[in-house]
């Protein structure tokens, strides 16, 4: 269970200061599906990073399996369960993506293992597993990879920002599968999604809106969903959907 | 065969990779002395009588051999310099392992300076691993100065792998080649400094020969209070291609001076580098801290994988 208490957050200095997520209240409970969505600009990318203790808030608690974890660290917050897959993957020089499973999962596993999760993201692991997390890799390859280091993380809670941009070839329906099957396997596990894409609202338990650093509606997805308009939501592209197809 | 105490093991598994005494030729020089070596059919080592040193002769289209040349010092206040040259066979294609390790507990400097000569003939390949090492806690430096001459023939190829990630408080390393006609040279250099090193790294790549390539390329990290020079030149004579590269991380004090230089002669030339000097970036650290490292093991990986 996740727990926001009056959680704010402001960011630059003077008349430049300004206030990024104002004084939200949330819960996530165990075994749930939250699709956090909203316009561009909203907050929710801050939201996402406050839980994850890569920003720490201005105001308010945080609270994760009924602790405090506020001033917890972001490796301790990791170490005790949370997962988060960026927005924008990062590059490294030099670390492979062997490397990065390894180190997601804690333990030196076998390449075969590693593989695995390479290939729930859809990659052809034996074409990847030694391949440098650098340039090299098309920003789609690097999400992709992004999402796996988080699966292998097998967390209590897993989020995501904004998960489906840049991947390009794959389709969404495959990610959705990735979605339902970390479901299945980690019993009583968390997953907050950060998403305009329809294909993934409907997948949701609940939905919550974000829009100017506020929550303006918050509920079960049958509720919540009719009632959203065109900025909040992006209608999967034909594109998307025939490849969705092709790859069923 | 020789043998060797728990210690020049420990030195020759740093700098060669070597359990046990090596397939192949072989030569190993400890404290100054002989300690071993092995000629084969193809590969022929021999002492010079002018200086101190050995003159390897591989013989045409050997293929698939080695020659394992490892020093160690391990008493302080050795002062050396050593030549060795490698005469390699037209068509020849084979492995050369180098490298020096120094462990000085004493109060006195060690010092190893190897003047490497390479003379490879048409279509001979090369790879040449070199790795220093440095160890023990005594007050007396641990100084390496190698210098390394390559001159390939139409259509040679040589690929330097060398290495320097410990222990060695002072170096300067000075690296010229000179290739012909559709010679190929590939360099892949790792440097670390910590505590107050000093490494300085010269190349003068000379391209003569049309179709002649080279590619040198760097990856240092400086900590600590040390500092790296990287001092690299392509001097472009002929319709060639030449690609220089200094990648450079710093942490704390450390200080990195990266000179390019490039200079073409010929129209036909095209002569690349690229510099970067940096700190790691935050967003590795912060990246590798949600997968539950701390900050110090985040680093530690980063450096690694960069240093690999």
């Amino acid at each position: 269970m996740l727990e926001l208490k009056g959680v704010s957050f402001a960011a630059g200095e003077g008349n430049e200061r300004k206030e990024i997520i104002k004084n939200v209240d949330l819960s996530v409970g165990d075994g749930k599906l939250v699709v956090i969505t909203g316009p561009n600009g909203g907050g929710k990318s801050t939201l996402a990073k406050l839980v994850a203790g890569i920003e720490k808030p201005t105001s308010g608690r945080i609270f994760f399996g009924g602790k405090d974890v506020t001033d917890v660290s972001v490796t301790d917050r990791a170490k005790s369960g949370i997962a988060f897959a960026f927005q924008q993957p990062v590059r490294f020089k030099g670390l492979n993506v062997l490397d990065l499973i390894r180190i997601a999962v804690g333990e030196k596993i076998t390449a075969a293992s590693a593989c695995e999760y390479l290939s729930m993201v859809g990659l052809c692991a034996r074409d990847y597993i030694n391949r440098e997390v650098n340039a090299s890799l098309s920003g789609g390859e690097l999400k992709r990879i992004e999402i796996a280091t988080v699966i292998a993380r097998k967390a209590k809670l897993s989020v995501f920002d904004e998960p489906e941009a840049g991947i390009d070839l794959w389709s969404f329906k495959n990610l959705i599968e990735v979605f339902k099957k970390m479901r299945a396997e980690i019993k009583g596990g968390s997953i907050i999604i950060i998403s305009h894409q329809e294909r993934i609202l409907e997948i949701a338990d609940e939905i919550i809106v974000i829009k100017d650093g506020e929550i303006l509606k918050q509920g079960a997805k049958d509720e919540i969903f009719p009632t959203l308009g065109a900025r909040e939501i992006t209608l999967s592209c034909k594109k998307a959907e025939n490849g969705g197809e092709q790859n069923a | 065969m020789p043998e060797f105490d728990a210690l020049q093991m420990q030195m020759l598994k740093e700098v060669a990779d070597l359990h046990k005494i090596p397939e192949g030729a072989y030569n190993i020089r400890s404290n100054s002395a002989p300690a071993g070596r092995r000629s084969t059919e193809n590969i022929e080592i021999t002492s010079k009588t002018d200086v101190s040193g050995l003159d390897i002769r591989i013989k045409s289209g050997t293929k698939n051999e080695s020659v394992h040349i490892p020093v160690i010092m391990t008493k302080s206040g050795l002062k050396e310099v050593v030549y060795n040259d490698f005469y390699v066979g037209e068509g020849a294609n084979v492995l050369i392992v180098a490298g020096c390790g120094i462990d000085n507990c004493g109060g006195q400097d060690s010092e190893h300076d190897g003047v490497h000569r390479f003379f490879l003939e048409k279509n001979a390949s090369v790879k040449y691993v070199e790795k220093h090492y440095g160890s023990g806690n005594g007050a007396g430096k641990r100084i390496l100065n190698p210098v390394t001459e390559v001159y390939l023939d139409e259509g040679a190829t040589m690929e330097m792998e060398m290495v320097q990630i410990k222990g060695v408080d002072d170096t300067e390393r000075r690296t010229i080649a000179k290739l012909k006609e559709n010679a190929k040279l590939v360099v892949r250099e790792r440097l670390m400094t910590h505590g107050n090193q000093r490494a300085a790294s010269f190349y003068e790549v000379d391209l003569c020969g049309d179709g002649a390539s080279a590619d040198v390329v760097s990856r240092a990290v400086a900590k600590d209070n040390s500092f790296q020079k990287f001092d690299a030149k392509l001097i472009g004579n002929a319709a060639c291609k030449g690609h220089t590269e200094c990648d450079s991380i710093i942490m704390d004090n450390g200080k990195i001076l990266a000179v390019p230089a490039l200079e073409a002669n010929d129209v036909n030339a095209a002569l690349v580098h690229e510099a970067a000097i940096g700190k790691i970036a935050g967003e590795q650290i912060v990246k590798l801290m949600t997968l539950g490292l701390t900050e110090a093991e985040a680093e530690e990986q980063i450096i690694n994988g960069f240093l690999r």
